[in-house]
């Protein structure tokens, strides 16, 4: 559908993920100076320029698989690893936030403010790093000149793009639940109380008109819900009040994330398959990735040592636990490039990933380059 | 008040509303403010749903409804993505059969084109089911079994900024069907009373911006000089005369909010919007009779039962409302009522159908609901 789609998933979903990431990197009281490199080496590695050019060009949002490959790829972007597990989880977390505010922004075009909502918030984490915010700021102008001009029909179709990608998900987050946004059936709660839309007037009021255009009767009807007048527009500007709460941070250190397992595979048996073909699209997934990789660039650690894991769960049981016992169709397959026979896609990539081989990876047992790297992406 | 076609109130209910009439003067205009101060009967209730085989996907108009009375049958389609739902109801809600259509391109299946719309048009001598997609339009004989034509859209080789798709359905007359296009373009299909010779016969280039919805005059009287009323994304509604070469009658500009759905009936024009109006215009005159502050969310889905003026709006707040029309053209004055109210709960409502032409029974979608929800007259 519309082509303008990705970089809002990609950047609201990257500011979920950080939201998130920042929240376990203080409960797990990592060192300050460890806590900040990772989320600065995260933020440089989304914002980088090549990336976004690619990131920007119109295309058709490609399959969760692909774009969960891209986050594998951008949460490993530093001296932080996570476990297959967490990985799930962050995974989970993120899209079910994000699904959160599409579904809940009052007018398609706020979706432009939870967006800003999310990209004020990490120049606020890269404040004190002056190279970094320009990267920053260069997206706030992308941002801009892509979706400002855009009218409420184009947003509308770009907000209904993302609902078909967060189609059948409904996988229960105890903060949503806690907070009564989120049924016990994973299903979001959908108000009918609270200021309507900017732009959009209360219900109840009919007016008629005779053939000179004066009114000739007013008649209000009886109107199921509790309505208040709009607040004041957001400012789409890069600095500016946003007025829309959605895509702020919503974490703390206290609110622990969970997520539920059970319950939900009732709802996600029906899923139909959307774009997770394997091989008619394993191709063109792949010079998608290929594209959006070859800008990702990823920074070497100076020295193994410093690296570290982050657990999304409690303990580290709960991690191994939650790995066994996730349902088959919850599964986030990465892409399997065995799929493709395509050797002049292979040799492509290899030449794109060969810009970014990190220090301290372990080293395949076999010699040839292709199978180098097989084995690389099969480790995402 | 109550046209014959309804039921009216059960007797023994005191549900008349109280009139509660303030008069204000206003530059020498005496306007009249009516209160309902008593909340109107339990005009439907709800019935069993039908469940479908995938969930419904976040388009307008998503959901189509086919009645075969000589079968007792009665056919709904709703859109998930890349396929079809169709499931077949008989009346006496004991039989249930399944069919779901892929999008294609031509006669491959092209899992990566997704549907924007499907819709029965309804010919004299024929009903074609119509599936529009990014990729063109297939269109089947009504039941889904075979596709008889296939038109494929313009599609560049890599994406452009302007997404291409295919939106918006209607039959016309005797042997037209009109679809709409993402650059603005009508595409008018004639269309033989058997067989497979569709041809495309006039593309008409009026609009400028994405089309969302058509639909042609449905109250059966031949009489109305304007056929075919469609819509698109800058609320832009022009109204077209039928025929070898189809003749613009009309534009009513829009006012920069975006008309998602759109419905003629005797000559007049309900319009719903993304502010969650719903406005009342007089077709060839551009007239507007009434406006209504509907809903507090996008409206996704409107219809109209031919034989009673009863309207359906469908909304992204999750409410379903019924209204009466009233349209008297000798006077050349339009009423409108609200009537009902339904909340379907944490739904966004994507489709809302009339399942009969009186308006008996409604059938409701939403987003990410795998059932097809059922009201019927009490």
């Amino acid at each position: 559908m519309s082509s303008k789609t990705l970089p809002l998933l990609f950047i609201n979903l990257g500011g979920e993920m950080l939201y998130i990431l920042d929240q376990r990197l203080r409960a797990q009281n990592i060192p300050s100076d460890k806590a900040k490199k990772v989320m600065n080496d995260i933020i440089t590695t989304m914002f980088n320029k090549k990336f976004l050019e690619e990131l920007f060009k119109p295309q058709e949002l490609y399959s969760k698989k692909a774009l969960r490959t891209v986050f594998d790829r951008l949460a490993h972007a530093s001296i932080m690893r996570l476990n297959q597990a967490s990985m799930d989880k962050l995974y989970d977390l993120m899209t079910m936030a994000f699904k959160y505010q599409v579904l809940l922004c009052p007018r398609p075009k706020d979706l432009l403010l939870v967006s800003f909502n999310h990209m004020d918030a990490i120049r606020d984490f890269v404040r004190d790093a002056p190279s970094i915010l320009n990267q920053v700021d260069e997206t706030y102008r992308q941002l801009i000149e892509m979706y400002t001009s855009l009218s409420g029909g184009e947003f509308q179709l770009i907000r209904q793009t993302l609902l078909i990608f967060f189609q059948d998900m409904h996988i229960r987050v105890s903060i949503f639940l806690k907070d009564k946004v989120q049924n016990s059936n994973g299903r979001f709660v959908l108000p009918t109380s609270g200021p309507v839309p900017y732009g959009t007037q209360i219900p109840g009021l009919i007016r008629m008109f005779n053939c000179s255009g004066d009114e000739v009767k007013k008649v209000q009807f009886h109107n199921a819900g509790n309505y208040a007048s709009a607040l004041r527009e957001g400012s789409f500007e890069m600095y500016g009040e946003r007025v829309i709460k959605l895509g702020t941070n919503m974490y703390s250190v206290s609110r622990p994330v969970e997520t539920h397992m059970s319950g939900t595979s009732k709802n996600s048996a029906q899923h139909t398959k959307v774009n997770t073909a394997p091989n008619p699209l394993a191709k063109e997934e792949l010079n998608f990735l290929a594209r959006l990789m070859g800008g990702l660039e990823v920074r070497k650690p100076a020295n193994p040592d410093t690296g570290f894991r982050v657990n999304l769960f409690a303990t580290d049981e709960e991690e191994e636990e939650a790995l066994i016992s996730r349902p088959d169709e919850l599964s986030y397959e990465v892409i399997n490039i065995q799929a493709t026979k395509d050797q002049q896609t292979n040799a492509e990539l290899t030449r794109i990933m060969g810009e970014f081989t990190e220090q301290g990876e372990p080293s395949p047992s076999s010699s040839s380059k292709g199978e180098d790297l097989l084995a690389m992406m099969d480790g995402l | 008040m109550f046209m014959r076609h309804f039921r009216g109130p059960p007797s023994g209910c005191d549900s008349c509303s109280i009139l509660v009439f303030v008069q204000l003067a206003a530059l020498g205009c005496l306007h009249l403010q009516e209160k309902e101060l008593v909340r109107e009967p339990s005009m439907y209730h709800k019935e069993k749903s039908i469940q479908i085989k995938s969930s419904a996907s976040a388009l307008y108009n998503n959901l189509s409804v086919l009645r075969i009375a000589p079968r007792s049958l009665t056919y709904f389609t709703v859109v998930h993505a890349n396929v079809v739902n169709m499931v077949s109801a008989s009346w006496d809600g004991l039989n249930f059969s399944h069919r779901q259509l892929q999008s294609k391109e031509g006669s491959i299946p092209a899992s990566s084109s997704l549907i924007m719309q499907a819709s029965w048009c309804v010919l004299p001598s024929r009903e074609l089911l119509v599936l529009t997609s990014q990729k063109g339009i297939q269109m089947y004989e009504s039941d889904g079994s075979i596709m008889v034509y296939w038109h494929a859209l313009d599609t560049p080789e890599t994406p452009t900024a302007q997404a291409v798709f295919a939106r918006g359905i209607t039959a016309v007359r005797e042997n037209y069907i009109c679809v709409g296009v993402s650059s603005g373009s009508i595409l008018i299909f004639d269309v033989p009373s058997k067989g497979s010779n569709v041809m495309l016969s006039e593309v008409l280039e009026e609009h400028r911006d994405p089309i969302t919805d058509m639909a042609s005059e449905c109250s059966g009287n031949l009489g109305y000089v304007a056929d075919l009323v469609t819509a698109d994304d800058s609320g832009l509604l022009c109204v077209w005369k039928s025929g070898e070469d189809f003749q613009l009658l009309n534009k009513i500009p829009g006012f920069d909010v975006c008309c998602s759905t759109v419905k003629l009936w005797k000559g007049t024009v309900a319009a719903g919007y993304g502010t969650g109006q719903i406005r009342i215009y007089e077709a060839v005159t551009g007239i507007v009779h009434a406006e209504v502050n509907a809903h507090a969310r996008w409206i996704y889905s409107l219809d109209i039962a031919p034989f009673s003026g009863l309207l359906l709006s469908g909304a992204e707040d999750s409410l379903v409302r019924v209204w009466h029309l009233t349209v008297n053209p000798d006077t050349s004055s339009v009423e409108i009522e609200h009537l009902y109210s339904e909340c379907v709960t944490d739904t966004q409502i994507c489709g809302a159908k009339f399942c009969d032409m009186d308006g008996y029974a409604f059938a409701v979608t939403g987003y990410d609901l795998s059932e097809i929800i059922r009201y019927t007259q009490t």
